[in-house]
C-alpha cells in the first residue's frame, strides 16, 4: 500500500482538464453544467487526497462543504436552465446572445 | 489494493471523456455515474469511508436524479441542434483542447517535479469528521446551510410561473400602448 500521493492529485489535475475542455467545446447548456459538476468533483478529489496524504480530517470536511455547494449550484443551474428553455425554445447556449438585455 | 487504485482511476479518467464526447444527454449522465462510482472507490481505497459514502449517496444519488429530472422535463431532439457535427469539424474542438492540455502540462510539471510522497495508509473514520466539523468549523457548516437555504429560494423563484404582470409601473404603459 505504497500510493504515491502525487498520483492522486494527478487523477484531479487529468479530471479538471476534461471537464474544462468539454466546459469550453460543448455548447449545450446541460453539457456545461455537468462539466462544472466534474470540476468540482476533481477539487473535491484534490482536498480528500491531501487530507489522506497527511492522515488529517480536514479534506474530508472540505469535500463535504464542497457537496453542499455542488448540491446548491445546481439547484440554482437547472432552474436557470428551465427558464432560458422557456425563453429561447433550446437548450444551445448560442441563443442565449438573444435576449436583448 | 493498490492495483484497484489504478484500474478505478483509468475507469474513472474514461468514463469522464465519455461525458465530453457523447451527443445523447442521457448517456453523458450514465457515463458521468459510473466515473462518480469509480471516484468513489478510489476514496474507499484511500482511506475515506465516510466521504466514497456520500460521493454514492449525494452526488450519483440525489444530484443526478436533479438533473434526470430536468432532461426528462425538457428532452428536445438533439439532431435539430447545431451541436451535430461538432466533433467532425476539428476547428471548434482543437482549440479549447490546447489550452486545457497547456494547463494540464503546467500543473503536471509543477506536481511530478519533486519526488514521490507514499501516503501512509490510515482510515479516517467519520467520528473524526464529524467532530472536526461541528467544533473547528461550526461556523461553515451554518454558512452551508445559508447557502442551501438561498440556493432552495433561488430554485423556487426561478423555476414559478410566469406572471403576466411583471411590475406595477409597466402595467399601465403596457395597457396605454
Amino acid at each position: 500500500m505504497n500510493i504515491p500521493m502525487e498520483y492522486g492529485l494527478l487523477l484531479a489535475v487529468i479530471l479538471f482538464c476534461i471537464g474544462l475542455a468539454g466546459l469550453l467545446i460543448r455548447r449545450n447548456i446541460i453539457f456545461m453544467l455537468l462539466c462544472i459538476e466534474i470540476m468540482l468533483n476533481a477539487a473535491g478529489v484534490a482536498f480528500v487526497v491531501a487530507g489522506a496524504a497527511w492522515g488529517q480530517a480536514e479534506g474530508q470536511v472540505m469535500f463535504i462543504f464542497i457537496l453542499a455547494m455542488a448540491a446548491a449550484e445546481v439547484s440554482v443551474g437547472l432552474a436557470l436552465i428551465i427558464q432560458l428553455f422557456k425563453q429561447t425554445g433550446s437548450l444551445d447556449v448560442t441563443n442565449a446572445n438573444k435576449m436583448k438585455g | 489494493m493498490e492495483i484497484l487504485f489504478y484500474i478505478a482511476g483509468v475507469l474513472a479518467i474514461l468514463s469522464t471523456v465519455m461525458v465530453i464526447a457523447v451527443r445523447n444527454a442521457v448517456h453523458a449522465l450514465l457515463y458521468l455515474i459510473v466515473s462518480l462510482l469509480s471516484i468513489s472507490v478510489i476514496f474507499f481505497i484511500l482511506g475515506a469511508p465516510f466521504i466514497a459514502a456520500l460521493e454514492v449517496i449525494v452526488y450519483a444519488g440525489a444530484i443526478m436524479v436533479l438533473f434526470v429530472f430536468v432532461i426528462m422535463m425538457l428532452y428536445v431532439d438533439s439532431s435539430n441542434s447545431n451541436e451535430k457535427n461538432i466533433f467532425i469539424k476539428p476547428k471548434t474542438w482543437i482549440g479549447p483542447s490546447i489550452i486545457a492540455l497547456i494547463l494540464m502540462a503546467e500543473m503536471l510539471y509543477m506536481l511530478l517535479g519533486e519526488g514521490y510522497h507514499p501516503m501512509p495508509h490510515q482510515i479516517i473514520s467519520p467520528a473524526a469528521v464529524g467532530k472536526l466539523m461541528f467544533t473547528k468549523y461550526a461556523l461553515v457548516v451554518d454558512l452551508a446551510g445559508f447557502l442551501l437555504t438561498a440556493g432552495i429560494v433561488g430554485a423556487y423563484h426561478l423555476g414559478q410561473k410566469e406572471r403576466k404582470i411583471l411590475h406595477r409601473y409597466l402595467t399601465d404603459k403596457n395597457e396605454n400602448l
